[in-house]
């Protein structure tokens, strides 16, 4: 027999996974030295909220929302929530181009440099 | 009239259409990229004053985008506050690219200008969609946008610093973008909604739930990043400092509407009883402003950078609008949206004189500014009377702004936070006096022959100076919108 607080951390073992990515991410960013490194943080925390969309979505044994006819229509009666997934198309869009610009400059930055590490990009200036 | 019920969506369109075509533009014909510029953005300004004036007449507008009705399709909403923002982003950024013309031939190299005008024009299109959307996740795709060609436009340059200024800024803003992912995700499985409208009608029950106020945290958090509110205003001093000086013009644009963001948040989306007298957040949001507005102001005077001293001011300028929204009352809120184009037009007029300067001469510590009073008049008169208006000298602009803000909090029972708009004033009074008393009456350390900002750089900065009078004398034209706008959002 479980105890029941337990119980409910496991039932909702995928919103406990976003909230602990999200602290891995915002780590990352404080601790890491190296600009790439922060910017992997940034990623991580980014994906934690797409988990975490996906996650409130979700139905049980739910399947994709496209209306099924003939015979097996009663089998599919459970669809799960679509929009969180259709939203999470756009967050992801988003956070490639954030991704490509923060890269862009890293580029630049190490070609004007020679370095990424940001304690000894500021000893240089 | 079938056209006009458009013009929400036609405001917007044009800058972002015209941003996609700049790079064509830019590849053909490079020289004509300003002017293809200048002409989208006026575009955008006559149909911004059409639809404020609409709005006057008819009341707010809502448009529904591909004719899907909220819920399902998203909404633009052109209410007081959205027409009102959509004027005055058109306004100052079309000086702006006007600006841009000559200044930019120093500042950004040239393969890269089609670029800038590229970013430039998604920047406006983006800050006037967020402005108006009615829908929360648009709002989050908008500021996004806005938030990613302003990160780009900050390192334009291509100097060291500036890019690694606009990296800082890159990785603090993609934080408070994710703050507000996460919030407007927790107000999703909430309410079952996007659409703001929506939102307000379904939230009231659930006030009680740790996911709603979870969620009123994180994108008040995320807002106040992009807004730069006090502690969390890290990334604007060094992205302002390093970029060519008509993208913090720009960056004013933002941060005010990430102001705007925070109003839609607690007015439109919470209900005004519950964020004043619930959970007291507008109170510790007008604290927090009142702390930011004394700390920038001493910032500002410990600086020597001319462009680091006016970003301080910034910092500080953009505290008294949340100061105005915080009071919560309609003196307060009508202060607060005052102060959006008061500041927008001052500081937008300071950055474009210092913009002149430094094109003239490159100096850009204030000690070295003697004599320039004497060989540019025309932009240290215009630079002297916005810096008047910064300090709140009557009959200047600024005084109208901070005297609503300051009655309000009078009238409001809060006369701590009157007493700090008078000490800032006091503190703002220093550092601007110093800088004027420098250019004026200051000896130059050797004689340099310079002359005065071309033509297309000193009539914006002109314009905007003479709009610190006009807005001085006449602030009834602004408040017969704003006086609507704040009774809308408070529902009185």
């Amino acid at each position: 027999m479980i105890p029941a607080e337990f119980e409910f951390l496991l039932r909702h073992y995928n919103y406990w996974t976003s909230v602990i990515l999200v602290v891995i991410g915002l780590y990352t960013m404080i601790v890491k030295k190296n600009l790439i490194k922060k910017f992997m943080g940034l990623n991580i925390v980014d994906t934690a909220t797409f988990l975490f969309y996906i996650s409130m979505g979700d139905v049980e044994w739910g399947v994709a929302p496209i209306v099924v006819h003939g015979e097996h229509a009663a089998e599919h009666a459970v669809y799960i929530n679509p929009l969180p997934s259709v939203l999470i198309l756009t967050a992801i869009v988003v956070a490639l181009s954030t991704t490509a610009l923060a890269l862009t400059l890293a580029i630049k930055i190490y070609e004007k440099y020679g370095t990424l590490n940001s304690e000894r990009i500021l000893e240089l200036m | 009239m079938s056209a006009l019920r458009h013009l929400p969506i036609i405001v917007i369109l044009i800058p972002l259409t015209a941003a996609y075509i700049m790079p064509l533009v830019g590849y053909k014909w490079k020289r004509l990229c300003n002017s293809f510029a200048v002409i989208a953005l006026l575009l955008s300004f006559l149909g911004s004053i059409a639809l404020a004036r609409l709005v006057l007449i008819n009341g707010p507008i809502h448009y529904y985008m591909a004719g899907f009705r909220p819920p399902w399709g998203i909404e633009l909403v052109a209410d007081y506050l959205g027409a009102y923002m959509c004027a005055v982003i058109s306004f100052i950024t079309l000086l702006v690219a006007l600006y841009s013309r000559e200044y930019i031939t120093k500042e950004v190299p040239e393969p890269r200008r089609p670029q800038y005008y590229t970013l430039f024009l998604l920047l406006t299109g983006s800050m006037m969609g967020a402005s108006v959307t009615g829908d929360l996740f648009n709002l989050f795709v908008f500021f996004e946008i806005l938030s990613i060609s302003s990160y780009a436009l900050m390192s334009i340059s291509g100097e060291g610093k500036a890019l690694l200024a606009g990296y800082k800024y890159l990785l603090i803003g993609a934080i408070a973008s994710s703050f507000v992912l996460l919030g407007i995700g927790h107000l999703y499985i909430s309410a079952g909604t996007l659409n703001m409208a929506d939102m307000f009608v379904r939230l009231p029950p659930l006030y009680s739930s740790w996911t709603v106020l979870a969620a009123l945290a994180l994108l008040i958090v995320g807002f106040s990043i992009k807004t730069a509110l006090f502690p969390l205003h890290v990334w604007l001093p060094d992205a302002y400092t390093n970029a060519p000086c008509s993208v913090p013009v720009l960056s004013t644009l933002v941060i005010k509407v990430g102001a705007v963001a925070i109003i839609r948040l607690l007015f439109n989306i919470f209900r005004p009883s519950f964020v004043i007298e619930t959970i007291p957040m507008t109170a510790a949001l007008s604290y927090m402003a009142a702390i930011a507005i004394i700390v920038a102001s001493l910032f500002a005077i410990s600086q020597r950078d001319i462009k680091r001293m006016l970003a301080y001011s910034s910092v500080c300028h953009v505290a008294y609008v949340i100061l105005g929204i915080g009071i919560g009352t309609e003196l307060g809120l009508t202060g607060g949206m005052l102060h959006i184009i008061n500041h927008a037009i001052t500081k937008g007029c300071l950055f474009l004189c210092t913009g002149a300067i430094i094109y003239k001469t490159g100096v850009r510590n204030i000690r070295e500014f003697g004599g320039l009073g004497r060989k540019m008049p025309a932009t240290m008169g215009a630079f002297t009377l916005a810096a008047l208006s910064m300090v709140g000298i009557p009959p200047t602009n600024g005084f109208i702004s901070k005297f609503y803000i300051a009655l309000a909090a009078m009238t409001a029972g809060r006369p701590v936070l009157a007493i700090v708009i008078l000490l800032s004033s006091l503190l703002n009074a220093i550092y601007f006096i110093r800088v004027i008393n420098i250019t004026y009456f200051g000896i130059p350390e050797e004689e340099i022959e310079i002359d005065e900002a071309p033509l297309t750089m000193l009539y914006p900065m002109l314009i905007l100076a003479a709009c610190c009078l006009i807005f001085g004398f006449g602030a009834e034209i602004l408040l017969t919108i704003l006086k609507p706008a704040a009774q809308a959002l408070l529902g009185v």
